[in-house]
């Protein structure tokens, strides 16, 4: 409109504000499109958000830390208020990360409030993940997304590991030996990375400076992003929801951004912060002045890494002995090298599997409506299988502490890690996927007979039955509403050609869906009603019996 | 469409396009979809004076975080830190405390606000498939189209070809400008400060040990004569310096022929860095005369060199060769005879 409609005053210091903002930002149309978006409601789409909380927490109090620490290898005399390292020769880095602790106020507690939540954000990263893959959120569209998460997993550990060396103490100089120990051990180049990343020999007086500034910028920069491209993949794709009634792979069914997720989203972010400030008020983390300035020469008993490294640190526990070998004027470090090799595979295998189901299922649907865990057997049992072989790597890196808690041989204990390596992940990819079955068909039993409810009549002709309440639709649609999938069978392509692909592709169908259980369809539940036993008229059975 | 399993989707029907369905089962007679479940009407909803007890929650939370906050406030000034280490538990214990129940209140608040009193009606917002339109898709075609004609991007090849070798070469000199981060290692990594006649000393003290002085079953840890004076480099000289002392039975040695005279009178110096990945491998083990690296349980046999009995590493610690010097104290014979630490490529 060009004609100047009488351009009423906004009134009131709100609306004047909404059209200051509007007039320069268009606030107006961004608050319409998103304002009444809808977000699902589930307790297990919390587990990302406590993630990025965490992650909100750990900028907040990484700022403040930055005040006060110093990223210096620089050896000087500890002259503070801890008076068993007084006189005690540390490094400016250690010196620093005790004064925050025992100078300044409010300074052990923004330490320890740091190290909780990057603790908590990697715990919930992976429980989010695993979320993720055991309900299928992974499917079309959202492989590339799970790609994106999967770099943050991986950005946190790496942030983690980055900030956990910072101090400069005992504990973690003893990590960082153990990294240039197996930087070393890779052929070729390792001998040249280790000089790279310590600035000549370990443990030299580079590395604390060069991990503050990834640990600072480049790592939470990154994070940052992978964080946005997340989030915007949420708006555009929305949110998942689990199957029920009235959900489907076009709608999505929740409560709306404005103003309900706004108050439970940021409710919910100070819960997540005052939990983690609890935390640190009363518990205590990382004592570095326990351990100690780093001395490459003492190390202590029952050492242990943060726990998101303990799988790795496990898996160098559980090689066997003498696997180096000389070869050419070379070493090759095997005892090293598998551990290493191994757990760059498993991680590959977890961020390519969406890909992996994708090719098998040829599915090209989009999925907005999660899987039930038990709905899809053969998924949930990789997953456990996953699971048991990275809970073993983990349970690994405290063999000796689990040898003298319980007083039994380390060796033994060891020996048995490295068997349950092995056996375990085959153990529970059977019984996962035997139980997902066996719950499956006790869904389709409760959908086609209805729930037991314990109680026994006696029928006028003296037969006992136990009477069976029927579901209602809504429960009932929650019980059948899955996908399904069959096997395929080796079909030659269009030149006549059975290609490896084809095989390869026939033979996982079988192993993925061979076994499988159909849900309950109507034609089978008019059959299972119009039996005998069927709920209804064991209801007017019971109806009559109460006359 | 190849053979029947690509049967098309019927539950896709309200997108524009339909994908294949690959090996999903179509049922016919699937249970149809009941829509949404009946909506739950709370107590709040119903009584207004539930509502009015929510909302005065609510407000007593919010206020309980004011008192949080300025609890915090107090707590900050009145527990100053002083030399007295306990000082600092309280500091922290209390602000913490204050802190927490600041946003606690403000979380529980807003939480208790959302569920007791804003509308829980559950809404049905649709989806829009993420592929784009037959449409757009063919706009998004002809833009791109343009652009390759304006640009003659894929006409001009002499431009294209040279564009890819500068994108491919550009990256170089940012690389190499990291060479610098590390001078090349060469020798370093096969020596250490040991050499012939060099005092075995004490680690941290300096002080040096005389063959008299390492009784039957004790360990010394040990660091090189004059690296406890050290300034420059002296981590990087002890991480891979530091030695094991330990005296045996004579009679419970097992030494090869060849390295009998590496040891005195029972007594046998050890490198302390771990041949796995380089952890100082701190204990012994009197009886069994084992040493166990704390980081990843190698384990190793001091009666025989060393080797190794148990444990991920697979090299024997290497054996600093010792003797005495005219005064008694334990001189080394040579530098390690081999590099000592973790298996690297150059070895």
């Amino acid at each position: 409109m060009t004609t100047a409609v009488s351009e009423k005053k906004p009134e009131g210091a709100l609306a004047s504000t909404a059209n200051y903002l509007d007039e320069r930002l268009g606030v107006g149309s961004i608050l319409k499109n998103f304002g009444r978006k809808v977000f699902p409601d589930h307790w297990s789409f919390m587990l990302g958000e406590v993630a990025l909380y965490s992650f909100v927490i750990l900028l907040i109090s990484g700022t403040f830390l930055t005040f006060f620490y110093q990223p210096a290898m620089t050896e000087v005399i500890y002259d503070g208020s801890y008076v068993p390292l007084k006189g005690a020769q540390v490094s400016i880095a250690y010196a620093s990360s005790l004064d925050i602790s025992f100078e300044i106020r409010g300074g052990m507690l923004m330490r320890q409030v740091h190290h909780w939540s990057a603790l908590l954000f990697v715990a919930a990263a992976g429980l989010h993940m695993l979320r993720v893959f055991f309900t299928g959120a992974f499917r079309k569209p959202r492989e590339i997304n799970w790609l994106v998460g999967f770099m943050l997993f991986i950005l946190g550990m790496a942030a983690g590991f980055t900030g956990y060396s910072l101090p400069d103490d005992l504990l973690s100089g003893n990590g960082l030996r153990i990294i240039d120990g197996m930087i070393k051990g890779i052929p070729v180049i390792g001998t040249s990375i280790s000089a790279g990343l310590f600035g000549g020999e370990f443990p030299g007086t580079e590395i604390v400076a060069r991990l503050y500034g990834l640990h600072i910028l480049l790592v939470p920069a990154l994070i940052l992003i992978f964080i946005a491209i997340h989030l915007f993949m949420v708006v555009i794709h929305k949110h998942t929801h689990y199957s029920g009634p009235g959900r489907t792979d076009e709608n999505v069914v929740g409560y709306p951004l404005m103003p309900v997720y706004v108050a439970k989203a940021g409710g919910f972010f100070f819960i997540v912060f005052a939990v983690v400030m609890l935390i640190s008020a009363t518990f205590t983390i990382n004592p570095i002045w326990n351990y100690g300035p780093y001395d490459p020469s003492p190390v202590s008993a029952g050492t242990q890494p943060d726990w998101y490294i303990g799988w790795l640190d496990g898996a160098l526990r559980l090689a066997p002995t003498g696997l180096d070998i000389s070869f050419l004027g070379h070493t090759y470090p095997f005892g090293v090298l598998i551990p290493l090799v191994g757990s760059l595979v498993f991680l590959g295998l977890v961020a390519v599997y969406p890909f992996i189901e994708a090719w098998v299922t040829a599915d090209k649907r989009e999925h907005h409506v999660l899987d039930r865990p038990r709905n899809a057997p053969t998924r949930t049992a990789i997953g456990a299988a996953g699971v048991t072989f990275y809970g073993v790597l983990w349970a690994a890196a405290s063999t000796d502490l689990i040898a003298t808690f319980f007083q039994v041989s380390l060796n033994q204990v060891l020996v048995s890690m490295q068997v349950m390596l092995i056996v375990g992940p085959i153990f529970a990819y059977i019984v996962t996927k035997r139980t997902c079955l066996s719950l499956q068909r006790k869904d389709r039993e409760i959908v086609l007979h209805g729930r037991e409810t314990g109680r026994i009549v006696r029928l006028p002709h003296g037969e006992y039955i136990e009477v069976h309440e029927p579901l209602d639709k809504f429960e009932m649609y929650k019980l059948v509403d899955f996908k399904d999938y069959r096997p395929t069978i080796v079909r030659p392509n269009e030149k006549g050609k059975i290609t490896v692909g084809t095989r390869i592709r026939s033979a996982l169908s079988r192993i993925y869906f061979e076994d499988r259980i159909s849900p309950v369809s109507q034609s089978e539940l008019n059959e299972a009603q119009a039996h005998d036993h069927s709920p209804a008229i064991e209801a007017t059975k019971q109806e009559q019996l109460s006359k | 469409m190849a053979g029947k399993d690509l049967e098309k989707s019927k539950e896709a029907e309200g997108f524009e396009h339909e994908f294949e369905s690959g090996l999903a089962v179509i049922s016919e007679t699937k249970i149809s979809d009941p829509g949404l479940a009946p909506h739950r009407v709370r107590m709040t909803d119903k009584s207004p004076k539930h509502a009015k007890n929510a909302e005065r929650q609510v407000a007593v939370l919010f206020l309980l975080s004011v008192v949080g906050s300025f609890f915090a406030l107090w707590a900050y000034v009145a527990f100053p830190i002083t030399e007295d280490l306990a000082t600092v538990r309280a500091n922290n214990l209390w602000l913490g405390l204050g802190m927490t129940l600041s946003l606690l209140g403000i979380g529980i608040g807003a939480v208790h606000w959302a569920k007791t009193l804003m509308p829980d009606f559950e809404v049905s917002e649709a989806r829009h498939q993420t592929r784009g339109s037959e449409d757009v898709r063919a706009a998004a075609v002809e833009i791109v189209k343009l652009a390759d004609q304006e640009s003659g991007f894929s006409r001009r090849k002499l431009i294209r070809r040279t564009m890819y070798g500068a994108l491919a070469l550009f990256p170089l000199p940012a690389l190499i400008v990291f060479g610098d981060l590390g001078p090349v290692v060469g020798d370093s990594l096969r020596h250490t400060m040991w050499k012939k006649g060099t005092r075995l000393t004490k680690d941290p003290t300096g002080i040096p040990i005389k063959a008299s002085d390492v009784t039957l079953g004790s360990v010394f840890h040990v660091i090189p004569e004059g690296l406890a004076e050290m300034h420059e480099h002296k981590l990087e000289e002890k991480a891979k310096a530091a030695v094991l002392l330990v005296r045996l039975n004579q009679e419970d040695l097992k030494e090869d022929e060849a390295k009998k005279s590496w040891s005195y009178d029972g007594i046998v110096a050890y490198s302390k860095i771990c041949t796995h990945v380089g952890c100082p491998v701190a204990l012994y083990e009197q009886h069994t005369h084992h040493l166990l690296c704390p980081c990843h349980q190698s384990t190793f046999d001091v009666t025989e060199h060393c080797k190794v009995v148990f444990g991920p590493a697979s090299r024997s610690l290497p054996q600093l060769p010792i003797t005495v010097d005219a005064e008694g104290y334990l001189i080394a014979q040579s530098d390690f005879l081999e590099p000592v630490g973790p298996s690297f490529w150059e070895r």
